[in-house]
């Protein structure tokens, strides 16, 4: 069955050049980056030259790229890190609501296990952070800001630069997640004036279990994993060459690409938009109209929930993600579309399609030719008859 | 303090091959929206809310000499195990002969799901409401029959396990006039020591105020 991947924000495939990069350092240069012979010197130079790579795309200094391994370590390093580094000085962080899980669920254990006190600044209705709030909520015990670069579900892209300014005048660290934003944002650190930013593979076409951050010279932080010298202490464990060498080469790859992908991909992603708009009554654009991630389409279909309408996406081979309580493991509809204000009823019938590399516009028109009939199948068999302005639209 | 257990006890997160067919061609469904409005049912029964993700209406046609349903139409807003459930219970409900009334009334979860060849464990709770929503029709059927002794209200359940708060009280609350979880906590003391069950009781109050509120504010 022909496939339509359109979940490119769950993951992506790795690409073929990242692929090529990577292959030397599994059976052939496969040596340990510590040893002192020359298989370890060769894995310790494709080290080097990645870790150089990276920082020159990212406008630092080579060192300081700690590799890990995911987003999600990244976040937690981010965090606990600069928690547990700072702790005597302050026990308060700010973060906001539609952080991934990555985040908030780190920040409550730091709240539940030792005492951290968390605020979770609200955003407005298209996802974007308050920056009034997030600037009243700094105080004098203030130790980190960590707020998403674009966000996930609804592909909002916060303005990380004014809240990295925000930070600064307050004297306060800033972390951003780009894991969404490296492949089509901005990413130099210096532009941005950031402290600390979580980077990850599996997002850009490079291997999952590979990620980075980016902690800027002089930031205080606890390494979570100890039992060697690797990553400047900061993280023990043999390094995954052959991963890092593909995230290198996959950010370098994208970042090269950007423009033009970001460009080919909104043009794509507005004919689904717009395709939907036009065969599909009572149909809701989630997120920013305009400042959002070029590849996400997220939209919640009236009376009909998520989880059914990706099921029977995915009987006609196309992937796609939902925000509905029942794709969920806790239940709840994404806490990303409730923190929007929008109501349940909205959450959980919203839809995500996130668009990558190798779509195609005849895929998007696969897409509109197959939504159409399920949506107006499933409404068919619901009692629920929303109007909009029943949800407050 | 969570014990390590990677497994986890949910075994497979994909549904057994009856629900996937009943999902995808569902039995006993409306061809149009104006034939689910032009049907004459002898008994109509709706549960959930679309701010739970799961409601289901159920109509059947009552053959009143046997005490049998004949026919068991429904609609369903929910993910594929609830429109998976509804179907299959609709199924029960009136082949061969027709199910007796008094036996539907009996019909559980467990029921639809065996004959579904069982559920993901997190799905049960939430998709299989169909049972409840068809003791519902039976019970508009009993009383527009003049049946009144016949009428069974579905039982309480307690929500609260700390302070053995039930859905009724939290019911009577927004019934007073609660209108936010911390006025129903005000009232009730639900949720200040078994904090797991907020969730549920604010998906509760919700359902309440649309169930008695709706419409009138």
């Amino acid at each position: 069955m022909k496939h339509v991947y359109l979940d490119h924000a769950a993951t992506t495939y790795v690409r073929s050049e990242v692929k090529r990069a990577m292959l030397p350092f599994l059976s052939q240069k496969f040596g340990n980056p510590g040893s002192f012979h020359s298989l370890g010197l060769e894995a310790k130079n494709a080290l080097d030259a990645s870790r150089k790579k990276i920082a020159k795309i990212l406008d630092c200094n080579p060192e300081e790229i700690i590799f890990t391994g995911s987003g999600t370590e990244s976040v937690n390093l981010a965090i606990k890190g600069v928690a547990f580094a700072l702790r005597s000085k302050g026990k308060h962080i700010v973060t906001q609501k539609t952080e991934h899980h990555a985040v908030l669920h780190t920040c409550e254990w730091l709240e539940k296990e030792f005492g951290f006190e968390i605020t979770y600044v609200d955003v407005d209705k298209h996802g974007i952070v308050k920056l009034d709030e997030l600037e009243q909520a700094i105080r004098k015990d203030t130790i980190l800001i960590s707020t998403m670069y674009a966000n996930n579900e609804i592909g909002t892209i916060q303005p990380v630069k004014e809240i990295a300014a925000i930070a600064k005048k307050h004297n306060v660290l800033f972390h951003t997640d780009a894991c969404q934003a490296a492949g089509f944002s901005e990413i130099d650190t210096k532009k941005l004036g950031i402290d600390l930013m979580t980077v990850n593979g599996s997002k850009i076409y490079a291997m999952k279990g590979t990620g980075l951050l980016f902690v800027k010279k002089g930031t205080p932080l606890q390494p979570l994993i100890h039992g060697g010298a690797q990553e400047n202490v900061l993280r023990a464990g043999t390094e995954n060459v052959a991963g890092i060498v593909g995230l290198a080469t996959a950010l370098e790859l994208a970042q090269k690409e950007r423009k033009k992908e970001s460009k080919r991909l909104s043009n794509l992603r507005q004919y689904l938009i717009k395709g939907i708009r036009e065969s599909i009554p009572k149909t809701i654009l989630l997120g920013h109209p305009v400042k959002r991630l070029p590849n996400n389409a997220s939209v919640s279909f009236l009376d009909v929930e998520g989880e059914a309408i990706l099921l029977r996406l995915n009987e006609n081979g196309i992937c796609v993600s939902s925000g509905s309580a029942c794709t969920s493991h806790s239940l709840e509809p994404s806490h990303v579309v409730i923190a929007t204000g929008m109501p349940y009823e909205v959450a959980h019938g919203s839809v995500r399609f996130s668009l990558g590399k190798r779509t195609t516009k005849k895929d998007i028109d696969f897409v509109l030719k197959k939504l159409p009939k399920i949506i107006s199948d499933l409404r068919l068999i619901s009692p629920v008859e929303l109007g909009k302005k029943d949800v407050g639209l | 303090m969570k014990k390590a257990d990677v497994v986890g006890k949910e075994k497979s997160w994909f549904y057994s091959d009856a629900v996937k067919d009943h999902f995808f061609n569902p039995r006993n469904i409306f061809k149009t929206k104006e034939e689910a409005q032009n049907y004459k049912a002898d008994g109509v029964g709706v549960i959930g809310s679309p701010v739970c993700g799961d409601v289901m209406k159920i109509w059947i046609k009552v053959d009143a000499k046997t005490d049998r349903i004949k026919e068991c139409k429904y609609q369903t807003f929910g993910c594929a195990s609830a429109i998976a459930s509804t179907s299959m219970l609709s199924v029960m409900a009136a082949e061969k002969r027709g199910m007796k009334l008094d036996d539907a009334m009996k019909l559980t979860p467990k029921d639809i799901m065996q004959r579904l060849g069982g559920l993901p464990a997190r799905k049960i709770h939430c998709s299989v409401l169909g049972d409840k929503a068809l003791r519902e029709a039976i019970n508009d059927y009993f009383k527009k029959t003049k049946q009144f002794h016949r009428v069974k209200e579905d039982e309480t359940k307690i929500i609260d396990t700390a302070l053995k708060i039930t859905n009724k009280d939290i019911e009577e609350a927004v019934l007073e006039g609660a209108k936010t979880f911390e006025d129903v906590q005000k009232r009730t003391k639900v949720g200040v020591q078994d904090k797991n069950c907020i969730p549920e009781v604010k998906k509760l109050i919700e359902f309440y105020r649309k169930k008695h509120f709706e419409g009138s504010e």
